[in-house]
């Protein structure tokens, strides 16, 4: 056993994974873009910057209420780009399919794709497929890549961040892991949770016509709001405090993470985005989410605070503090 | 499911929590109250229990978390067998990252990729039906909690005639382990919580012997905040008036009697044996074994393994000592820095109920 293996966790988003991104993948690749780790690279021009990220989707079962395979694989992309500021135009889609799939199946998840990507208003311009024998993946994965372009007056950056800023959701949390979990039918728990995913462009666009307020954006996907959060104050001059009785949650899914003994803040989303902005600011931009189908529900949940630097807390309902860690998450793989 | 935010009320929660503050103004010295249930362990940390009580009031966890009390050679059994030819080993998901003498069900599972989690024997079971060339191992651990169901399971496997389904039986009972602690010499124990569901199995009476021969209260607890504070606050009154007495608090659960059906079942399965607690050693009559006309199903059985007793101790892990609740994590020079939840040196990281993995989430300073 001295040589160490990939286990599960190293893919789960969480702290194995940052090792692995560490001590792998940046150490060898190391560069100036890279190394900034944001959703995507940013690569910058005279008059604008250029947005690139990419993202593969394993999900199992690959139809699951509110999504499937391919709606996952578009938004994801968009959503990555839009969260680095930038408005997305371009995707590429590869398929790595096994021997043996419907190929009903395969067009009705490509269908799938087309309706995001035009409601979405992007083009997805390039792609590549591949077929490996029966058994050697499971049904099909799918590799995204998207570019965006980003105006300069857009500056996202931690950096910016600083006390008494506001953090904001556009809505209910932990809907995706979820979906995807129990539509595997492991439990046994017939629930109408959908998956929450969606393409976040049009929200953030409207977001972007004043953006001098918003200082950092990111979706919280695998690891959910915690590991997110997590992500943001690691390494920095300040601390975030969020409100227990202000964090949007359906009361099933609630009730299911009872059941399950499940943390709703480890569970993943998939359309939505935590925003970080000026206190002053934060009036205008949950106003303008409001008028978004997917900012309905948006909501201040947590402010930036200058104790305890680089952790999150949370006050809870009882007015008790506790910290929130981040989600080590294996407990459900290939949710996305 | 209603009546979540119901016992969440924080104006319930405030005036409880006045009233343990004015009883524990009449207290002559400082207590301990220990819970030994890993699920009561994650609530006091989630809430923030410990830090509300006053300081005079030191909650303590104890031996709760099944997970936690199986030993090394457990895991080292489990991976031998996971070794042998056309062996398929099902476990509960948090076992997959406990560390055995040399590794882990979750490294071992990378090597070979016949270990899989499930959430129920009878996902095993069923796994066993499925795959007749194959011999199912499931990873029997937990406390009267689950014995029910792993004893209906066995049950079911015997009428169905099923030959590829076994157990590594490792299952545990809770009076015994807390009646252990307290024959221990420097034992300081003044309350215990009694957990929750354990009880709905076992019912009031098993405890009575620790409030006879220790007078020691004992208050049978539910898993809401507002259970554990009122919990809390029974057993300060109970110190108090130096009345030694088991008290249901989660009347709504739990009956005097137990579950008598899930009682008989596990006595028609399984004898009571000696057994092996991670960290604390052998206790007697602690644990569960599969009655003879059920061994055909007894792992251990069918595979003979040999496993080296390994009794190093884990480089200044203090997990037994916390175990038995005359540490806290924060006095362990291991924790947070080199044993953590990737990293999990001893029993209560690994195990998301265990104490230190709850200290870790949610009380480090």
């Amino acid at each position: 056993m001295k040589k160490n293996k990939i286990i599960l966790s190293h893919g789960s988003g969480g702290k194995l994974m940052y090792a692995l991104i560490e001590n792998i993948f940046l150490k060898n690749f190391k560069n100036e873009i890279l190394e900034k780790l944001y959703d995507s690279a940013i690569i910058e021009f005279k008059e604008f910057d250029l947005c690139f990220t990419t993202d593969s989707y394993t999900v199992n079962p690959i139809f699951f209420p509110g999504g499937d395979i391919g709606k996952l694989a578009v938004c994801g992309t968009i959503n990555d780009l839009s969260v680095s500021g930038a408005i997305p135009f371009y995707i590429s889609s590869s398929f790595i399919i096994e021997e043996g799939l419907d190929i009903s199946i395969l067009e009705r998840i490509v269908i799938s794709m087309k309706k995001m990507a035009e409601r979405s208003k992007i083009k997805i311009v390039t792609g590549d497929t591949k077929v490996v024998e029966k058994g050697k993946i499971d049904k099909i994965f799918i590799n995204t890549s998207g570019i965006g372009i980003k105006k300069k007056n857009v500056k996202l950056s931690i950096d910016r961040i600083e006390e008494n800023d506001v953090v904001i959701i556009n809505g209910e949390i932990a809907e995706h892991g979820l979906a995807v979990l129990l539509s595997r039918n492991t439990f046994n728990i017939d629930s109408d949770i959908k998956s929450d995913c969606a393409p976040l462009n049009e929200l953030i666009n409207l977001l972007l016509e004043k953006p001098e307020g918003i200082k950092f954006m990111r979706d919280p996907t695998r690891g959910g709001l915690s590991s997110t959060l997590n992500e943001i104050v690691k390494n920095s001059n300040f601390g975030i405090v969020i409100y227990e009785d202000k964090i949007p949650i359906k009361k099933e899914v609630l009730s299911i993470c009872e059941i399950l003994g499940f943390d709703p803040l480890n569970i993943a989303n998939e359309g939505k985005v935590i925003i970080i902005c000026g206190k002053k600011e934060s009036e205008w931009i949950l106003k303008k989410m409001r008028e978004n189908k997917y900012g309905k529900r948006a909501q201040i949940i947590g402010e930036v605070i200058k104790e305890p630097k680089g952790k999150v807390i949370m006050e809870t309902k009882l007015g008790t503090t506790r910290i929130i860690e981040m989600s080590l998450g294996e407990e459900f793989p290939r949710i996305c | 499911m209603r009546f979540i935010e119901e016992y969440r009320k924080p104006e319930i929660q405030k005036r409880i929590y006045k009233e343990i503050q004015r009883k524990s103004s009449l207290l002559k010295k400082n207590v301990n109250l220990m819970e030994v249930c890993g699920t009561h362990t994650m609530v006091i940390g989630r809430y923030g229990i410990r830090k509300l009580m006053p300081e005079n009031i030191n909650l303590i966890s104890g031996p709760g978390c099944p997970v936690c009390v199986s030993p090394e050679n457990f895991i080292d059994t489990a991976i031998e067998i996971s070794k042998k030819k056309d062996v398929m080993i099902t476990t509960f998901g948090d076992m997959m990252k406990v560390p055995g003498s040399f590794s882990s069900l979750e490294k071992e599972k990378a090597i070979r990729g016949n270990i899989f989690v499930v959430y129920s024997p009878l996902d095993a079971l069923k796994i066993a039906e499925e795959n007749l060339e194959k011999n199912i191992i499931f990873l029997s651990i937990g406390f009267e909690t689950t014995a029910p169901l792993i004893a209906q399971t066995i049950k079911i496997a015997k009428e169905k005639k099923i030959k590829n389904f076994f157990i590594l039986c490792g299952n545990k009972l809770i009076p015994p382990a807390m009646i252990n602690l307290l024959e221990e010499k420097d034992t300081n124990i003044d309350g215990f919580i009694c957990p929750g569901h354990v009880s709905v199995i076992i019912g009031t009476s098993p405890y009575i012997e620790i409030t006879e021969r220790f007078n020691i209260p004992c208050v049978i607890s539910g898993f809401e905040p507002f259970d554990i504070i009122l919990s809390i606050y029974i057993l300060l009154s109970n110190l108090i008036e130096e009345k030694y007495e088991v008290i249901n608090e989660y009347k709504r659960t739990v009956k005097e009697e137990g579950n008598l059906k899930a009682k008989k079942i596990i006595e028609e399965v399984f004898d009571i044996v000696d057994s092996e607690w991670r960290g604390i050693g052998i206790i007697k009559n602690s644990g569960l074994k599969l009655k003879k006309e059920f061994e055909n199903f007894d792992a251990e059985k069918r595979y003979e393994v040999n496993i080296k007793k390994y009794s190093k101790n884990k480089r200044n892990c203090i997990c037994g000592e916390i175990l038995k609740g005359k540490k806290t994590p924060f006095d362990c020079s291991l924790f947070e820095k080199i044993c953590n939840p990737e990293n999990p040196i001893g029993p209560c990281m690994v195990s998301s109920e265990g104490t230190c993995s709850a200290y870790y989430k949610y009380e480090k300073k």
